[in-house]
């Protein structure tokens, strides 16, 4: 047990965060069918948004809880552009999306990388975090536990925005059948936006979580969105449940292997699993019916 | 004229091994030389991205990962050629001066060994992807991402094994190739010709292939997979060989990368380097054989002359190529030629029937 609690507890800090990287993923890929390459640069801008707020708020204490509202923001407003110059052209070729927004991200990083110094910028913790947790004798940092409680939040918030709200009825109408939901009365076109705003934007809040743990530059994007994809790949696309799940399994998986081998073998054996995974399910962890993907 | 018509490819073939093998030597500067036949090896991948991509609609977003199995093939061939017989890498002696070579570096000290893993091991590791991953009909998006998934992988491995594949730094200060002074200037030139010379006889074989019954079936495929299981075919089967035949050929130019250009570090191998292989293909255009040629000579003419003095805009403009050209022109810039190609035979046709 000794052994097996750092990397579990480490494990599911991890599968938070890549959870909170994939949730909007799940729900613009999902929900919508567009394969978002720049939801990473997305990332990125809200651990940005972090830093900035900190400029102005010098007290980190007040600063971080500013800038995770803060964040949403930016990087939703960030998406909702996307969606608005690129993206609404091209809801029937979803591979194509895969393109052009890899074309978004590659100038995205290097704009970061000419705004913000090359070698990243430092994001201070604020005092309540700097605490360890006591979990049977293994201090568990409090950043990690914080993590995983705002991993929680956003997962409760985007389910019960889906499921009990009107806007959410509208989103799910429109997911399964779009022709029947406008013949309805609802615009499928400011569902498009919002539903793209509200998933950009989970992306800004998992900068915030990202820069508190790792550092935050230019090319921090490109290391969380790839292990995000696998997420929303094993969890089955649009499914919140599956995700959760499927981060959580990735997470500690990565931490075990990490604890067995190295780091960088870890992703190699992570990236294995989630192969073998789709053996057994190739549709993921759960399925449900949504319009045709690519 | 129509009789005709079906031989286009292979005149404009024809035409394009005249330019590059022996035009470009008698014209261009040393300097040149060595830069196209770079290009050149990025053009290789290109036409077997094509094949796949273009032809059989799999989007290969870690073709990376071939590109380096081959480079990496033939860069510890040449490390150890360089090193001579029963010596220890320079590199590795600096590590730790005391361990042994590790065990696979061992049989690529054979010239023939190394050729032939430069073609097995992307078959070998191709196969083993594409069965998983084509058997469960995995496809589309999902298909691009694992294979971007590998080649961060791949490129995260090597980046952190420094004493077996030299890490971040990578493999370079190669000597000879195959008894070859790599210095010369008259071995730089054979190099460069090896190099277009495997571009051409790959252009061969992908339009042979695409003539065959196994390009149809490849097409029919990307258009309507569900029709060929019902007509009695395993797209599976059919997925695969182009997958692994595309993956061939990107190790291939990964190998003779190693050689014209003189260094491998994961950095050309990795996530970033297999989205710019992508971006000349998508230039150009994915479904033409042409296109995914001029496309990657043009991307990595572009990135040398433009990134030398301007390195921040290179990446920008090509951010923009994407957009631009995946927005405005899917299929290409070689659609617009063949949007103005389709009115010629239109008014030939007319005069036939006139006559």
């Amino acid at each position: 047990m000794d052994a097996l609690l750092p990397p579990l507890l480490n494990g599911t800090a991890q599968g938070a965060l890549l959870l909170l990287a994939a949730l909007g993923l799940s729900l613009t890929f999902g929900q919508m069918g567009v394969i978002n390459m720049a939801h990473g640069e997305f990332l990125m801008a809200g651990a940005f948004v972090a830093y900035l707020t900190q400029t102005v708020i010098s007290s980190s204490d007040i600063s971080i809880p500013v800038a995770i509202p803060l964040a949403f923001l930016g990087a939703g407003l960030l998406g909702l552009l996307l969606e608005i110059g690129i993206i609404q052209w091209m809801y029937r070729r979803p591979l194509d999306t895969l393109l052009v927004t890899v074309g978004v991200s590659i100038i995205l990083q290097q704009a970061a990388l000419q705004i913000f110094p090359a070698q990243g910028v430092p994001v201070q913790a604020p005092g309540w975090l700097a605490g360890q947790l006591n979990v049977f004798g293994y201090a568990w940092p409090l950043r990690q536990v914080f993590t995983i409680l705002l991993a929680a939040v956003c997962v409760a918030a985007l389910a019960a925005w889906l499921k009990y709200t009107s806007f959410g009825r509208r989103i799910r109408a429109t997911v399964q059948n779009r022709d029947l939901a406008e013949t309805v009365g609802i615009s499928t076109r400011s569902v498009d936006r919002i539903t793209f705003f509200v998933g950009s934007g989970l992306a800004g809040v998992a900068g915030v979580a990202a820069s508190l743990i790792g550092g935050t530059n230019s090319q921090m994007g490109t290391q969380y969105i790839i292990p995000a994809f696998l997420v929303v790949v094993a969890g089955g696309i649009g499914q919140i449940k599956g995700a959760v799940i499927a981060a959580w399994v990735v997470g500690v998986a990565m931490a075990f292997f990490a604890d067995l081998t190295t780091g960088s073998m870890a992703q190699v054996l992570a990236f294995a699993l989630v192969v073998v995974f789709l053996q057994l399910r190739p549709q993921g962890l759960f399925t449900v019916r949504t319009r045709g993907l690519a | 004229m129509t009789r005709l018509r079906p031989w286009l490819p292979l005149i404009g073939i024809g035409v394009f091994a005249v330019l590059l093998l022996v035009v470009a030597p008698s014209v261009l500067s040393m300097h040149w030389i060595n830069n196209l036949g770079k290009y050149c090896c990025y053009a290789i991948v290109a036409v077997g991205i094509g094949l796949a991509w273009g032809r059989g609609g799999m989007l290969v977003l870690g073709q990376g990962v071939f590109f380096g199995l081959g480079a990496y093939a033939m860069a510890m061939h040449l490390t150890l050629a360089s090193a001579g017989p029963d010596s220890i890498p320079v590199f590795m002696i600096l590590y730790d001066p005391l361990a042994p070579i590790p065990l696979f570096w061992e049989p690529f000290r054979s010239e023939v060994f190394t050729l032939i893993a430069i073609v097995a091991l992307p078959v070998i590791v191709a196969s083993i992807l594409g069965f998983a991953l084509f058997r469960r009909k995995v496809k589309g998006a999902y298909f691009a991402i694992l294979t971007q998934a590998l080649a961060v992988a791949l490129a995260t491995l090597v980046s952190s094994t420094i004493r077996e594949t030299g890490g971040d730094t990578g493999l370079s200060d190669f000597k000879h190739f195959f008894g070859f002074v790599l210095k010369d200037n008259a071995n730089k030139v054979m190099l460069y010709l090896i190099a277009a010379a495997i571009l051409i006889v790959c252009m061969l074989v992908v339009w042979q292939l695409n003539r065959s019954r196994f390009g149809e079936l490849l097409l029919a495929t990307r258009d309507a997979e569900d029709r060929v299981r019902f007509l009695g075919y395993d797209p599976a089967n059919i997925k695969l060989v182009a997958f692994v035949i595309s993956a061939v050929m990107a190790s291939i130019g990964g190998a003779m990368f190693v050689p014209i250009v003189g260094i491998i570090t994961p950095q050309e191998i990795g996530a970033a380097a297999s989205i710019l292989m992508i971006a000349g293909v998508a230039l150009g255009g994915r479904a033409s054989l042409f296109g995914p040629v001029l496309g990657a000579l043009a991307i990595g003419w572009g990135q040398s002359s433009i990134s030398s003095s301007w390195p921040s805009g290179w990446t920008y403009i090509l951010g923009l190529v994407f957009i631009v050209v995946i927005l405005f022109l899917p299929k290409g810039l070689s659609s617009v030629f063949s949007r103005v190609k389709g009115l010629v035979p239109r008014m030939t046709d007319v005069k036939g029937t006139a006559a």
